[in-house]
């Protein structure tokens, strides 16, 4: 065990380490690129036995992951924006092919305009592909999910892809100090990869084949209940990472004073810091404000989000994205979750931070205080008035 | 009677029960390939002919192991394919891929053009049956000059495709690849033979086959074989090597055959005019002028 | 071993695996109703020269005790092998029901 001073990009990357991913498909892009570049070192120096391949674009990286994994081997990549998007295909061959590859993204904006900064319309644009996906807020936990993810993905209940999102630049490459666990306690937690769903030349596969409509939608429901099956799973992992490494993690969300809380902001990943601190501030003026960090959107969270919205006044939803012509992907899932369980209670959806936009404490008070009075359903962050997200 | 080239690949069939078309070129060539390479070989079939006749669950045609890859990843599923393996601690093995001519000259040469560059050890076999024919018939890079198919009909104004044959064969070598062939299933022992070749060879092999494929190009079943000996016999296909920087020429038709006769006993061809043929015959000549100054005999 | 037809199976829904891969070389369809034509190979006239064998494209065709034989559920009828017999053993014959 040693402490560092790592970036979000350094600190998953010695997660990876630890991890001992076999295949390692590379292809640098803006704000991930640090995570290959660190991989690459690590491989030269020897600390990191695997292939590294040098592909051509995204697609064939992740591509290649999934050649790797049916191959049964560790596989892994990284990308962000474009890249997630230009290997989109890919995402729905590794999930429906049951692959369990890991791959980092980094959280950032798309295109058009042009943006490298920080936003969450990549990946949540790609929930539907079939991965497990959660969003860190800090390196240490970036870390800890790096090392977790191969062992929820791989478990035989599961078999399912992971993405592991890190906010482009406020994570990737903010610094902080981290532990990074000793190698003989990574390989206690994580043995080698081990599946039927490979290549076998004792007993040969005819693998990623098509199905008719006659068995299609079984293959599906194996494929959805697998992505369900990881949340009894991420629970386990995580149980058994803080018997081994003394860090506690809880689960699909992480709730902040919400037990009695009349107002909750519903976030993902680094902006939880801040709204914590904000919930803090407003506490002690006698707001009873509450912050829940959803850490897995896929598989969604539903009912701990039920259990958490039960008895507030008002909920808000931050995001960092929108599903052009409706409202954000988040505020849609967190409804969705309340009326499946028949709890009715106002909720807000405040869009903030596309393209790198800065969120200030500011922005979060006024969210709770929006709430409270009640104001529109939709509401882009910084765009007042008439215009104001309708 | 001996047959040394039948005695030299195995016996077992390695894909089998699949429903390409009677006659099918493509199937001619994986099969022969896969014969070559035996028990151990691992195939990566992309979206195409081969991959929607050999896997449709549960008929499941290839008796060794086989994956389908996305359209635009052969290369790149074959490398990951190759790489996963060998960290597992496998040796005795040989990954190989077998794409169309779309999956090969257009979505799937980057993915290759890739995998030549990293030299990763693997075959690339495309079976060249000149169009989109999975989906019916539709132009590919790889569609030679004049030929009518669904998205280039041959018309009054227009007769068919306008474009040349993209120079697969020339690109690989151009990446100065360890080794790269051309070959038709009409000479099936040229075939064999550089597949035995390249399996021989550490590093990136490109073999491209023209396999003609009866349904797309108007002919009979039965006819397929002989086409494919017909494309070389008059000169508009050759069967070359590029190993070591060099091209290499296997086989100098003494005298052409009729270009003509080859085209007009071909449906998607029957529609070509005189001035048309005339133009092909040119550019076949032009071609060969190239091959004699640059490649050895 | 060449992939070959299994027993009659209904794929229910303990049955279609977990994921998308699956034992090599299962087959549960013949290819035979393909046929109009069908080839009859002479065994008299057969050399075994095995060219018919080696340009068959669904590779129905192998050679027992020097002659070639044809898998009757697999042959498509495509007629390639006729053709490509030198000494004309092969001739193709309307498909008797």
């Amino acid at each position: 065990m040693s402490k560092k001073f790592l970036s979000g990009n350094e600190a998953f990357a010695e997660g990876i380490r630890l991890a001992r991913p076999q295949v390692i498909s590379a292809y640098p892009i803006t704000p991930q690129t640090i995570v290959v570049e660190r991989l690459s070192e690590m491989v030269e120096d020897g600390s990191l036995s695997a292939e590294y391949v040098h592909v051509e674009s995204e697609h064939s990286a992740l591509s290649c992951a999934i050649g790797a994994s049916a191959a049964g081997a560790r596989a892994f990549t990284a990308t962000s924006s474009q890249g997630l998007l230009y290997m989109a295909e890919c995402l729905y061959y590794a999930a429906g092919g049951r692959f369990p590859i890991v791959m980092m993204n980094a959280d950032r904006s798309t295109a058009l305009p042009w943006n490298i900064y920080g936003d969450q319309r990549d990946s949540l644009s790609q929930l539907d592909s079939g991965w497990i996906q959660s969003y860190a807020e800090n390196a240490q936990e970036a870390l800890d999910l790096a090392l977790m993810s191969y062992k929820i993905a791989e478990d035989k209940r599961v078999q399912t892809p992971y993405m592991a999102n890190l906010d482009g630049f406020v994570l990737t490459h903010t610094y902080e100090t981290v532990d990074i666990p000793a190698r003989g306690q990574a390989d206690k937690f994580l043995p080698p990869y081990e599946t039927d769903n490979r290549i076998d030349f004792d007993s040969p596969k005819n693998m990623a084949f098509s199905a008719g409509p006659d068995t299609n939608y079984i293959f599906k429901y194996k494929e959805h209940k697998g992505i369900l099956a990881a949340a009894e799973v991420i629970t386990e992992t995580e149980k058994e990472f803080a018997e081994i490494f003394g860090r506690h993690y809880t689960g699909l969300t992480e709730n902040y004073r919400t037990e009695d809380a009349e107002y909750i902001i519903v976030t993902l990943g680094s902006i939880a810091g801040l709204c914590r601190e904000t919930a803090d501030k407003l506490r002690e003026n006698g707001v009873k404000a509450g912050v829940v960090r959803i850490r897995y959107m896929r598989p969604f969270p539903n009912k701990e989000i039920a259990d958490v919205l039960r008895n507030v006044k008002a909920y808000a939803v931050l995001e960092k994205d929108i599903s052009f012509g409706n409202e954000g992907t988040v505020f849609t899932n967190v409804n969705s979750a309340l009326k499946k369980a028949g709890v009715d209670v106002k909720g807000y959806n405040f869009i903030g931070g596309l393209g790198g936009r800065n969120i200030s404490a500011g922005d979060i008070e006024n969210i709770y205080t929006s709430i409270a009075k009640g104001t529109e359903s939709v509401n882009f962050i910084g765009i007042g008035g008439e215009d104001n997200g309708k | 009677m001996a047959n040394k080239v039948a005695d030299s690949i195995s016996r077992e069939e390695y894909f089998y029960g699949h429903k390409a078309c009677a006659g099918c070129g493509g199937s001619l060539a994986v099969r022969a390939a896969l014969k070559v390479l035996g028990q151990n070989a691992v195939s990566v079939l992309p979206a195409g002919c081969m991959s929607a006749v050999g896997f449709n669950f549960p008929q499941l045609c290839f008796s060794n192991n086989s994956i389908i890859s996305t359209f635009a990843g052969t290369a790149s599923m074959l490398t990951g394919v190759e790489a996963g393996l060998r960290a597992r601690g496998y040796k005795d093995f040989t990954a190989v891929g077998f794409a169309g001519d779309g999956g090969t000259a257009d979505i799937g040469i980057q993915a290759l053009s890739g995998a030549i560059d990293r030299n990763d050890n693997i075959i690339y076999i495309c079976y060249d049956n000149e169009a989109y024919m999975n989906t019916g018939i539709q132009k590919s890079g790889l569609t030679p000059f004049g030929a009518k198919t669904t998205t280039t009909p041959a018309g009054a104004n227009i007769h068919g495709n306008i474009r040349p044959k993209k120079n697969m064969f020339e690109i690989a070598a151009a990446h100065d690849i360890p080794y790269a062939a051309t070959a038709s299933v009409g000479y099936i022992y040229d075939f064999i033979q550089k597949v035995q070749k390249a399996s021989q060879i550490q590093g990136t092999k490109y073999i491209h086959v023209i396999a003609p494929c009866p349904t797309g190009w108007g002919v009979a079943p039965d006819a397929t074989v002989d086409i494919a000996k017909e494309v070389v016999d008059c000169g508009l296909w050759y069967l070359a090597e590029y190993e070591n920087g060099t091209f290499k020429l296997n086989h100098k038709p003494k005298e052409f055959t009729d270009v003509t006769a080859y085209l007009k006993k071909q449906g998607r061809f029957k529609h070509l005019t005189d001035d048309d043929i005339q133009i092909i015959t040119a550019s076949r000549d032009k071609k060969w002028e190239f091959i004699d100054k640059n490649f050895e005999l | 071993m060449r992939p070959y037809i299994r027993e009659e199976k209904d794929f229910s829904f303990s049955e279609v695996p977990e994921n998308t891969s699956f034992e090599a070389g299962y087959l549960t369809t013949v290819n035979s109703g393909w046929r109009s034509i069908r080839p009859v190979i002479s065994a008299a006239k057969c050399v075994g020269c095995e060219q018919c064998y080696l340009y068959c494209p669904d590779g129905v065709i192998s050679i027992k005790d020097g002659k070639a034989v044809i898998d009757y559920d697999f042959c498509k009828g495509c007629g390639i092998c006729a053709k490509i017999c030198k000494i004309q053993a092969i001739e193709m014959e309307a498909e008797c029901k």
